[in-house]
């Protein structure tokens, strides 16, 4: 095969799975079900390997249709499957474009001793310890982070400031939403990344697939099998050496006509290049060196770098102030566990399952999900946590554990989910304000949707709350609406093993239907 | 100052008796002119939400001599919680929807709807049933998530609450018209018209931690004040309200109490819950800062049984 139109189908597949992944994540209305989600995550080659350990069923083994893909075609999953590969062609586009003459490409010694290492590294920690490791490096999940920590925030920033332009026109069918930033530390390895990758991609197309990428290593090992490659038709080749000026893996070879199809991503660029009519796509029969390159974009680094760090405090500057109570709140609270999502099972079992893709860090309704510091420990960094200080966990609303691509978030039904208990409701009765203010609250438990806090009479005519925490969820909405600072004086402990709550028992109440008016 | 004159020379005539002996002036009167009305209250009892306004607002000369025609309209129910019509926790839509449409048969140039959800808001308007039945009755159904949407006011008076945050289009319309529903609620022992502006502030932990009750009365010295209080009194959560559990917190009271006098309305209520005014601390504080009368055997109610 050696038609150009190999090349336009690519463009078009991955720009098709471009927008689609584009779209789940950056999708602060919450409008795409979670069926459609599944589908576009099936498949991602990490999360499906991780989801098939999880399950062994083969409802979830798209990582085996991508190997079978790679054995068969070579590592085209890089260029028309994988959302970060897309992205840095994309990237790497612009790079093209703005230096035109610049020859960024040319044949390259592969960097096999990094490439292996890596995977090889990898592999040995992921068995024996975790995959935390894999969460730094998993391609999807790395392009997970930069569209939820700096896609969406820009996208919801573009979206406010039309809706406010529409709202001057008394036009409200877009809604302003607040931007809420994480902390600063949960940046810092995204921001890493988005340095290296992006770079790398501007300068020197695929490099970081062909170095680092553990993905593209391992499915770079089995391309050297595969059936279908890209080859040089020695007869025809007039050794011009625009195919391998134009390689933005770097791996053709055109004095020796050799394609390294370990490094190759099947992007069919090279076919649409070749004037000669040499390159094809074709079965397998039986190819080294051109070097050049190099420049520094330091507007570009320069403009990166300043809204990457910028944008936290963008972020941070639309915060909503907190209340502030008359008397500060004295006693601190007391937790021993963080709150793990629900579908999570414990934290044990969240921890080695969770790539930290942040999909449903973006997906959460009400933002209650944000990536972990070190409340997991230092290997679940950028893992989901349930934060009550910045909101609580919708009653009615299962979407974390409904799309979760490495199954660390099992699907729960409602009701399951309205029964799973992630923590436990504490109450600190010396902060709270009907004691120490002697007023009226009961912030906690008008919000609390199962009434495990309620309120028992206190002093005078005044109500305090008391807690049952046998029917308590753990959503985290009394800790939330509390509004003692800086204390709060009711809090949710997370529970290590998910625990199953009772269902709340409501008797009829005595009122009676008044057939005449009372008054 | 225009609008001033007008204020005092309608409060002339009006109900407050108890008002003068309070500290304020103007701050205690009614924007819209309570004496063109027959009644002081109109309560319906017997029949659908709908059915029910549209006899009693009838009885008050109809929304007509509430609403201008051209002007612009605030409807503000409460939505607050993620919760299905049936039980109750926010206002029912039909009502809602039959209110709206009363408004734009008077002439209301546009309709607005909003709350300050406690719940996620979007699930809220849409589990609620409010965004659909007020946008097919052709009201704006306009968000309140966002403190963008806030403007800072005084409240001059105001013992504990001096000033706050309010929606925009509390502001910007020129009729206001409030559509709490009545719910037991856990500290305050009810809420009903007085309670359901917690929904249209942005920071209502500030009230939560500096006196509620004195918060709740306070923020009633605000100019801008409801046209009419209709109190959704069809399903009634009797108890572990404002959010509710269950249908079992449900009683059909197929009730619907409409007046501009929000204190009289909270009274109103309270007997219908079964409370002593009393023990609803924001209703007394309210009646003595004369902001309304809480004395509701001294009104002239209009009683209506279907």
């Amino acid at each position: 095969m050696r038609s150009p139109l190999l090349r336009i189908f690519r463009i078009l597949i991955s720009a098709i799975v471009f927008i689609c992944f584009f779209i789940i994540f950056a999708d602060f209305t919450h409008l795409i079900p979670a069926k459609y989600i599944n589908i576009v995550l099936y498949l991602q080659f990490i999360p499906s390997l991780l989801n098939f350990h999880d399950l062994g069923t083969f409802a979830a083994a798209g990582f085996a249709v991508v190997l079978i893909l790679t054995f068969l075609t070579g590592r085209t999953y890089c260029s028309f499957l994988c959302p970060l590969g897309i992205g840095q062609d994309i990237n790497s586009r612009i790079g093209g474009r703005i230096k035109k003459k610049f020859r960024r490409y040319g044949y390259k010694k592969p960097f096999t001793i990094i490439r292996y290492s890596i995977l090889a590294i990898l592999i040995a920690v992921t068995i024996v310890w975790g995959v935390y490791l894999l969460t730094l490096l998993d391609p999807y999940s790395i392009f997970g982070r930069f569209m939820t920590y700096f896609v969406k925030p820009v996208v919801i920033l573009i979206n406010n400031f039309v809706a406010g332009i529409l709202g001057k026109f008394d036009v409200y069918s877009l809604s302003h939403i607040p931007v809420r930033g994480y902390q600063m530390l949960a940046y810092s390895i995204p921001v890493l990344f988005f340095l290296l990758i992006g770079i790398l991609s501007f300068t020197k197309g695929r490099l970081y697939c062909n170095m680092i990428c553990p993905v593209g290593t391992l499915l770079g090992l089995l391309s050297k099998v595969s059936i279908f490659r890209i080859k040089i038709n020695e007869s025809q080749c007039t050794k011009c050496g625009r195919c391998s000026i134009g390689c933005k893996s770097s791996c053709i070879d055109f004095l020796q006509h050799h394609v390294d199809v370990s490094r190759c991503v099947g992007c069919f660029n090279c076919i649409k290049i070749c004037q000669d009519k040499a390159i094809f796509f074709g079965i397998v029969t039986k190819g080294k060196k051109v070097i050049k390159t190099d420049v520094k974009k330091r507007k570009f680094i320069e403009g990166s770098i300043a809204l990457l760090f910028g944008l936290p405090f963008i972020a941070k500057g639309q915060d909503k102030n907190p209340p502030v109570p008359k008397n500060a709140s004295s006693v601190k609270e007391n937790k021993t566990f963080p709150v793990c999502p629900p579908g999570g099972g414990s934290i044990e079992d969240f921890n080695i399952d969770c790539t930290a893709c942040s999909l449903c860090i973006t997906a959460c309704p009400n933002n209650v999900l944000q990536p972990a510091m070190l409340q997991y420990g230092v290997k679940g960094m950028m893992q989901p946590v349930m934060d009550y200080h910045k909101s609580f966990c919708t009653y009615n609303c299962t979407v974390c554990t409904e799309i979760c691509p490495t199954n660390a978030l099992r699907p729960l039904t409602l009701e399951a989910k309205k029964l799973t208990q992630i923590g436990k409701v504490n109450f600190i009765k010396d902060n709270c304000i009907v004691k120490t203010e002697k007023t009226a609250c009961g912030a906690c438990s008008e919000s609390c949707p199962t009434k495990a806090v309620y309120m028992v009479p206190y002093e005078g005519n005044l109500l305090i709350p008391e807690t049952n925490v046998e029917i308590c969820i753990g959503c985290g909405h009394c800790e939330f609406a509390c509004p003692t600072t800086p204390f709060k004086a009711i809090f949710v402990d997370g529970n290590p093993v998910h625990e199953a709550a009772k269902k709340p028992v409501n008797v009829e109440s005595e009122k009676e239907i008044p057939v005449e008016f009372p008054f | 100052m225009k609008r001033r004159d007008f204020l005092k020379r309608s409060a002339g005539a009006g109900l407050a008796a108890g008002a003068a002996l309070s500290i304020g002036q103007y701050e205690k009167l009614w924007s819209a002119a309570p004496g063109r009305a027959k009644y002081d209250m109109v309560a319906v009892m017997g029949g659908n939400p709908d059915a029910m306004f549209d006899l009693g607002i009838q009885e008050l000369g109809g929304l007509g001599a509430f609403i201008q025609k051209g002007q612009k309209v605030l409807v503000k129910p409460n939505i607050g919680w993620d919760v299905v019509p049936e039980l109750a926790a926010n206002t029912n839509p039909m009502l809602v929807k039959r209110i709206i449409e009363h408004c734009f048969k008077a002439g209301a140039k546009e309709v607005y709807v909003f709350d300050h959800t406690c719940d996620n808001w979007v699930n809220c308007y849409k589990n609620s049933g409010i965004e659909k039945a007020a946008k097919g009755a052709g009201a704006k159904v306009v968000p309140a998530n966002s403190e963008t949407y806030y403007q800072q006011i005084e409240i001059p008076g105001g013992v504990k609450l001096k000033s706050a945050k309010v929606h925009e289009l509390l502001l910007e319309t020129d009729v206001f018209i409030n559509v709490p529903i009545l719910k037991d609620h856990n500290s305050t022992r009810m809420t009903s018209c007085l309670k359901n502006m917690m929904g249209v502030v942005w920071d209502r932990g500030y009230w939560h931690s500096n006196n509620l009750n004195q918060c709740i009365a306070d923020y009633a010295l605000f100019e801008k004040k409801p046209a009419l209080n209709i109190i959704d009194c069809f399903n009634v959560m009797v108890q572990h309200g404002p959010q509710g559990v269950s249908k079992e917190d449900i009683v059909m009271m197929k009730s619907l109490i409409i007046t501009s006098d929000w204190v009289a309305g909270d009274a109103a209520a309270a007997r219908m819950l079964g409370i002593e005014t009393e023990r609803i601390e924001y209703i007394p504080i309210a009646h003595k800062m004369g902001l309304g009368n809480m004395d509701i055997d001294s009104l002239n109610i209009k009683r209506i049984k279907m």
